[in-house]
């Protein structure tokens, strides 16, 4: 068991009114296993998509890395590097599948030519040869017809087939690490399988690790190793997969598990999470979620660290130290 | 190149664009191929009998020293066309040059050459043109091109660097720089080709605005120098037979309203093209 990525105490800030920074990113921690794949999930603005983003600095300006963060590589410190030496790691130790292919694709080149852009970046070889593998991508993705499609430009393909090229020029430079952004949110529910589909084959193939970022809990399970659940920037449950669906301890998860519709059991109305996501310039004190925790008591008011709540199981709530009511909390929710 | 094409296609059908390129085609097959059909404009057939109205054997009559006023405005289409053109291709290069660094690396190098830029916007471009140009006694096109060229890219770098500041948000900018693709690839391949557009429009206005410049300067005798045929320098040299022979200016003059409203409908329509919202 190797780590391929370790992030510890990551916090992104932005200039906010007042000349106050506010951190959409604010302490996030875990770790990646070589060709293990991990699962952050959350809501639109829990901070998920810039922590992806912040693994190869990519922060948009003016935000910024705040210092005391880490992010490791195996051996690289990714936040000491700039310039040429940070573009060699982009793509090449971490491919990116970004969540809209209508609009991460170049619309004025074929398809070809993004993919051997891929390649070119990393690798010094002929033209001819860069084309050749691509090809060979395309062909891996399942893409038909590949060496016509090269020739394609991305408007004459379909959101699936787009979606593919994307993962092929993820794939283009060979990364130990993938970053799928919301892979399948912009995608028709038949292509989503799809697409989760050749994902699962390359990464048992390529041995890759993968972090796979959304929204959605129904692609997590029987597919992520690990699950940490987002809210307001912060990670607030933490484990295996198997053990957070079996014991989802976090009011946050509870909820996000009591929106989501079940086939199999009996007929129950579904009970979404009052309100919304409160904005990063506006997080309550004490516990995040406090405003919207049905279960919220008078400690809420402190902000509360990752608890242990079983090994290897933590979250951040008070409720972790006192059984009682969190095992009386997780009856009451799970009916 | 297939966003230019769609914006000139849209421009042709637009009314005012297909009558603005219309006329500036013909202008261009009159300054390219017109000097060869006309007599020499230099010739002087007989001096002593100065201008003459305009007549059969001199459409637009001669100059008080009896050249061909139409072979004069002619040639003066291939001078000025050229001028402007090689001058607004040079500002164009600078002004995409300028702006798609800046825009794109932005931090410090963006605000010293953004405010190097609005130094230069402060100064009026006349001045500084006058100011150079009076150290030559007879002005070398070469340095009026290269000097239109340099002072012209101000307004158009800033027009590149917001369009960048745009482009550089979008999705497959962010995906390519995460493939890890070089500065230099960026800007050529992925921004270069959308800044083309507004470019275009930016160019085809600049084209007008310079042959403006250019006559101005001519008629202040610091720009084409005769004999050579301007203009801006035909209007200068019949100045002294305003009242006896009109012709020597009106002809110089039409040409250059006709070629810069041309010039301008045409650039409107292109605008209207690219971006629908100014419309």
């Amino acid at each position: 068991m190797s780590r391929v990525l370790e992030v510890r105490d990551l916090r992104v800030s932005f200039p906010g009114p007042d000349h106050r920074r506010f951190y959409p990113v604010d302490g996030v921690t875990f770790s990646l296993e070589r060709g293990k794949t991990m699962a952050l999930v959350g809501e639109s603005g829990s901070g998920k998509s810039l922590t992806s983003l912040a693994l190869l600095q990519l922060v948009p300006s003016p935000g910024r890395i705040e210092t005391g963060s880490v992010i490791r590589m195996g051996e690289t410190d990714v936040l000491a590097l700039r310039g040429e030496a940070l573009r060699r790691i982009r793509g090449r130790r971490v491919g990116v599948i970004f969540q809209d292919p209508m609009t991460s694709l170049n619309p004025v080149f074929t398809v070809g030519d993004q993919i051997i852009e891929g390649i070119l970046a990393h690798f010094k070889m002929p033209r001819a040869t860069a084309r050749e593998r691509a090809l060979h991508l395309l062909q891996e993705v399942g893409i038909p017809d590949p060496s016509g499609r090269l020739k394609a430009y991305p408007h004459q393909l379909s959101g699936g087939m787009r979606q593919r090229v994307m993962i092929a020029i993820a794939l283009s430079a060979e990364p130990e690490i993938l970053v799928a952004d919301e892979p399948t949110t912009a995608l028709d529910v038949t292509v989503q399988a799809q697409i989760l589909e050749v994902l699962d084959r390359l990464q048992e193939s390529r041995g890759m690790a993968v972090l796979l970022i959304t929204h959605d809990l129904g692609i997590v399970a029987g597919r992520a190793d690990r699950v940490a659940v987002m809210y307001a920037g912060q990670i607030v449950e933490e484990a295996p997969t198997a053990r957070l669906f079996a014991n989802p301890s976090h009011p946050y998860t509870q909820g996000l598990f009591a929106s989501v519709p079940r086939i199999k059991g009996p007929l129950r109305r579904l009970n979404p999470i009052g309100g919304s996501i409160p904005a990063p310039t506006a997080w309550p004190s004490g516990c995040r979620f406090r405003p919207r925790c049905p279960k919220a008591f008078d400690k809420s008011e402190l902000e509360p660290p990752l608890l242990m709540v079983e090994p290897d199981h933590q979250m951040r709530c008070w409720l972790a130290e006192e059984p009682q009511r969190s095992s009386h909390a997780v009856n009451e929710a799970i009916g | 190149m297939r966003p230019v094409l769609d914006a000139l296609a849209a421009a042709w059908h637009h009314p005012q664009g297909r009558i603005g390129a219309f006329i500036l085609l013909i202008v261009a097959v009159t300054a390219i191929v017109g000097p060869w059909l006309l007599p020499d404009p230099l010739s002087q057939p007989d001096i002593l009998i100065g201008s003459t109205p305009p007549g059969l054997g001199h459409p637009f009559g001669t100059d008080q020293l009896n050249r061909d006023i139409l072979s004069r405005v002619v040639t003066g289409a291939r001078v000025s066309l050229g001028v402007a053109l090689l001058a607004v291709a040079l500002s164009m290069t600078l002004g995409a040059a300028v702006g798609l660094v800046s825009g794109y690396l932005g931090g410090v190098v963006d605000a010293v050459l953004m405010r190097l830029v609005d130094g230069a916007l402060a100064i009026p471009r006349l001045f500084i043109l006058l100011l150079v140009l009076a150290v030559w006694e007879r002005v070398p096109v070469l340095a009026l091109i290269l000097l239109i060229g340099a002072t012209g890219w101000f307004a158009t770098s800033r027009i590149v660097r917001a369009e960048v500041l745009r482009l550089r948000e979008e999705a497959y900018v962010r995906a390519a720089e995460a493939l890890g693709a070089r500065r230099r690839r960026i800007i050529f391949r992925h921004l270069l080709p959308n800044v083309v557009g507004p470019l275009l429009v930016t160019a085809t206005l600049a084209v007008g605005d310079v042959i403006l410049l250019e006559a101005g300067l001519s008629f202040l005798g610091l720009g084409i120098q005769p004999p050579m045929p301007s203009w801006g320098g035909m209007i200068l040299e019949s100045k002294e037979v305003l009242v006896s022979a009109p012709w020597a200016g009106i002809f110089p003059g039409l040409a250059i309203v006709i070629t810069v409203l041309s010039a301008n409908l045409f650039g409107d329509a292109l605008r209207d093209a690219v971006d629908p919202r100014s419309a």
